[in-house]
């Protein structure tokens, strides 16, 4: 009789996981080249001109996937983070820290998207609204986590750290979420809600999910290759890290 | 949506900065993105391939 047991927690070791994360990385990839075809073939070949933006609404094939990301980004960090504070284990802090720039990147994105919607469709490049401002928080929420950690030479003590400033942070994500019911603001209600159905044609929101799921997987291609940067530098002291690089990976 | 023609395509309907400046960018820092991991990865690995030259045959032991 075999055993179908899976010993997950094999996994947490950053010796095991680090061939695995290497095999995952090119399939990701490749899912997110090829969801970023369709959706952009979608977002600028099928989905019609907007009624009353005119084509300037396209940059919400951009836009809205790089927003959810940035926050999405930051809730799965905060929850590694989380494990990290709790189990102590080390490939949680990696997770977390090879998430960070990610995260920041794709809220960079969604400020600097939104900046270019909004000055054709508001008049303005930028606004101090609930939603604006606080998605600039998020931002500055992932650089500070970068800058602590960075600031940190104990790797161990620097997760500790980080992971303390990322839950604080998690308050934000609620608070850029509904800070367009919450506060009367410039930036527009959900287009998309679990409870309705989307306030958009079929056609546009289908390019724009297609386009949020190319971003998922570019996410976790990226991080699966950075977090393996990170066992690399933070395992250079063991012997298996060691014969590696011998082996000139 | 069928454009009449290339040009039209690229002008997007007048407000061709901005769509081509989101896409633009996006694209630019999700094609960098991995090749700075990339590099991150390979200089780790060189770092090691020195430290492990280094340290050959006095025994560190594994810390995992």
């Amino acid at each position: 009789m075999t055993q179908r047991i899976v010993n997950w927690f094999k996994f947490s070791s950053p010796q095991t996981f680090y061939p695995l994360a290497g095999k995952m990385v090119p399939w990701f990839a490749a899912a997110a080249a090829i969801l970023a075809a369709i959706g952009l073939y979608i977002g600028f070949f099928v989905a019609p001109t907007d009624f009353q933006q005119g084509e300037a609404y396209r940059i919400i094939f951009v836009h809205v996937p790089a927003s959810w990301m940035s926050m999405f980004i930051y809730l799965v960090m905060a929850a590694w983070a989380g494990v990290g504070l709790a189990l102590n284990s080390r490939l949680s802090g990696m997770m977390a820290s090879a998430l960070a720039p990610t995260g920041a990147m794709f809220a960079f994105l969604s400020l600097w998207t939104g900046a270019l919607w909004g000055r054709p469709t508001w008049g303005t490049y930028w606004v101090w609204d609930a939603r604006l401002t606080s998605e600039l928080v998020l931002f500055f929420l992932y650089l500070g986590f970068m800058a602590l950690q960075a600031a940190i030479d104990d790797p161990r003590r620097a997760d500790k750290a980080g992971a303390v400033l990322a839950l604080v942070g998690v308050v934000n994500i609620p608070i850029i979420y509904f800070s367009v019911k919450w506060w009367n603001t410039l930036h527009q209600g959900a287009s998309v809600s679990l409870t309705r159905a989307p306030t958009m044609a079929t056609i546009m929101f289908t390019g724009m999910l297609v386009m949020v799921l190319a971003f998922w997987m570019y996410s976790i291609a990226v991080s699966l290759a950075r977090v393996r940067a990170i066992i690399l530098e933070r395992e250079r002291h063991t012997a298996w890290a060691q014969a590696l690089g011998a082996a000139a990976v | 949506m069928s454009w009449g023609s290339a040009a039209a395509f690229f002008a997007m309907g007048g407000y061709a900065p901005f769509v081509w400046g989101s896409f633009a960018v996006a694209a630019l820092c999700m094609l960098i993105e991995p090749l700075v991991v990339r590099a991150r990865r390979r200089r780790a690995a060189a770092e090691l391939k020195r430290a492990g030259v280094a340290a050959r045959g006095v025994g560190h032991e594994a810390a995992a």
